[in-house]
């Protein structure tokens, strides 16, 4: 009995090892065709099924499916898509221009020579426009959302007393647990149109969806800094108060040093979290697969290409997918590493 | 000059401060306005074919509680593990941080997994690839919740119970495990909260269904995946309906928060 109740201790903790592992192996061989098809260079590349000629079919989030259907695997076709991309792309990537060219005449003659089947899907996928959007979207966000969440930590436990710093933790603490589906329908409904009418824009753009993450996450990161800000001992505060300093040298001088490693941490735990997120971002950024030419334009992110394109996608376009959702997890793997690693060790009891 | 400095920083800091609450204070008047207005007895007692909600807040519950009621036990085995077991041993060390790990990975992405593994073999969506992606996203919360409870139960229980020579599953499950009930059921409830809410992983695993449901290997109801669809639709009766809906989770999800802390303050008092 005594023998059982530990084995299966054991296999429960291991499960936890293999549903990881699991994840990592299935969409590892989910997205081996495009990974062979395209290899690293999927990361780079901004094309998105190029078979369709025009630049405003391209814009529609269900284009995948109309590609599958329409099979044009012409050579100029594509060609001509792929430099009109590259027109819109940002400054370093143009350097890639030139091994495009030679890539595309690649897979085309490799293709032409295979079987029928194959030779339907030229169709070339590239991550990067949903990559750069997940990335600058991100940025945004963090940019929005670290100072405001910074005040509400500092506010709540160095400003204000016990009356006020606790109901409003509180507060703060539940707000994190709302779906972030509701953050996404309030930026669509009332965030985007407001700020498309104070800075003009589409009201769903990649701005939109950096500032509805950068609220979403401010829950989240005050709750974490302010902890980690109440683990500065007493000791520390006083001495500093007794040799006349004041609330704000305090703050600066003995209060960032002792819990920067926990702010950094919270912050690098926030941005995993915003990196991630699907639903809050899937209203409000537009799914366009174009590179946004300004901030206020919409563009794609990984999680929302994800959902919008995933369940009409088959053969070498659900493999890109699959590639994508990979990319998405390797790096937030190691972005969230980082952050327990380095900065968030759990106090051993 | 540093007293001014003093000043215009923690000034800064409250208006920081204020402006963060401002902006979450909009997101909840908002969701109470707008979601009050189609909100009903009718939507209650009818199906989504109807125009209600009633298959999507039983569906959406069932798959969560499924999901809960294979999660608990897992988790809290894994959790004993790491706890009473493997502590200290760098493979439980190993388990801790990719179970940590797991907590904040990408949810859209355990999506995608289950589908691969579950929705391309079958061919199409249903309930069980629904509550399978929601019981991936649970088992790290419950293993985390357990984790740290077991932590803090005192070791002088653990050898008041060998001294009188009880085997350690018994010590486990009728000491331990009673010593740090409190704060286990908390973390059960709010690791249910957490998936409850949850649309990216159901979105192509379960989908969503107008009609009222038990089937699981079937297309699924659920109330996320629907508040995305309806609220994207044209029609300005759906949108409201979406408002109601989505007025509806949240409530619900806050309210099993507060039952949370409320059952953790209880034992303090």
């Amino acid at each position: 009995m005594e023998k059982i109740f530990a084995r299966l201790s054991q296999i429960s903790a291991s499960l936890v090892f293999l549903v990881l592992i699991g994840t990592m192996v299935t969409l590892y061989i989910a997205a081996k065709p495009a990974i062979e098809e395209f290899g690293a260079y999927f990361m780079i590349d901004s094309r998105w099924a190029v078979d369709v000629p025009t630049e405003s079919t391209t814009t529609n989030p269900n284009s995948t499916e109309q590609n599958e259907t329409s099979d044009s695997p012409s050579s100029t076709a594509s060609t001509e898509d792929m430099e009109l991309d590259n027109g819109i792309n940002v400054g370093d990537e143009d350097i890639n221009i030139g091994d495009e060219d030679i890539n595309v005449g690649g897979e085309d003659d490799i293709n032409m020579g295979g079987d029928e089947d194959i030779a339907a899907t030229t169709e070339v996928y590239g991550g990067a426009i949903a990559i750069v959007g997940t990335v600058f979207s991100t940025i945004i966000a963090l940019l929005f959302a670290i100072p405001l969440a910074m005040g509400i930590a500092i506010f709540l436990s160095e400003i204000a007393g016990p009356a006020v710093a606790k109901p409003v933790g509180i507060a703060i603490e539940l707000l994190a647990a709302i779906p972030s589906i509701i953050y996404g329908m309030w930026g669509l409904f009332y965030f985007g149109p407001f700020i498309a009418s104070l800075l003009g824009g589409h009201s769903v753009s990649l701005l939109i969806a950096g500032l509805v993450l950068g609220v979403m996450i401010i829950p989240f990161m005050a709750a974490l800094s302010r902890d980690a800000i109440n683990t500065t001992p007493d000791v520390l505060k006083e001495a500093a108060y007794a040799v006349g300093a004041t609330k704000f040298e305090v703050i600066k001088d003995i209060i960032f040093p002792y819990a920067k490693a926990g702010i950094i941490g919270s912050i690098i735990i926030s941005l995993g979290r915003a990196l991630g997120e699907t639903m809050a971002v899937a209203f409000v950024i537009g799914g366009v697969f174009a590179y946004a030419d300004s901030i206020t334009a919409p563009t794609n992110s990984i999680p929302v290409v994800l959902a919008n394109n995933f369940s009409e996608s088959s053969g070498i376009s659900l493999s890109s997918l699959f590639y994508l959702s990979l990319i998405l997890f390797v790096v937030s793997f190691i972005i969230i590493f980082t952050a327990k690693h380095y900065f968030l060790r759990r106090e051993k009891i | 000059m540093r007293l001014l400095i003093n000043k215009i920083v923690l000034g800064l800091c409250s208006l920081a401060a204020l402006v963060g609450l401002v902006f979450l204070g909009w997101i909840l008047t908002t969701l109470i306005i707008k979601g009050t207005e189609a909100l009903s007895p009718y939507i209650f007692t009818n199906d989504l074919i109807n125009n209600g909600i009633r298959n999507l807040l039983v569906g959406q519950f069932m798959l969560a509680g499924i999901a809960t009621v294979f999660g608990i036990p897992i988790g809290i085995m894994a959790g004993i593990y790491l706890q009473e077991y493997g502590n200290g041993t760098k493979y439980a060390e190993f388990i801790r941080d990719l179970s940590d790990i797991m907590i904040s990975a990408p949810s859209i992405v355990i999506g995608t997994f289950v589908y691969a593994i579950i929705v391309i073999p079958t061919g199409h969506t249903s309930g069980w690839a629904g509550i399978f992606a929601l019981f991936i996203m649970m088992l790290p919360i419950v293993v985390r919740a357990t984790d740290d409870m077991l932590s803090l139960v005192p070791t002088e229980l653990r050898e008041a119970g060998i001294a009188i020579g009880a085997p350690k599953y018994h010590v486990i499950t009728h000491i331990i495990l009673r010593a740090a009930k409190v704060g286990i059921v908390t973390g059960l409830i709010l690791a249910f909260a957490r998936v409850v809410g949850e649309t990216a992983p159901l979105l192509y695993t379960s989908g969503s269904s107008v009609y009222w449901s038990h089937d699981l290997s079937e297309t699924f109801p659920s109330i996320t995946v629907s508040i995305y669809n309806l609220a994207t639709m044209p029609d300005e009766k759906m949108v409201q309906l979406a408002w109601a809906a989505a007025l509806v989770l949240t409530f619900a999800v806050l309210l099993l928060n507060l039952l949370g802390r409320f059952v953790i303050r209880e034992k303090h008092h």
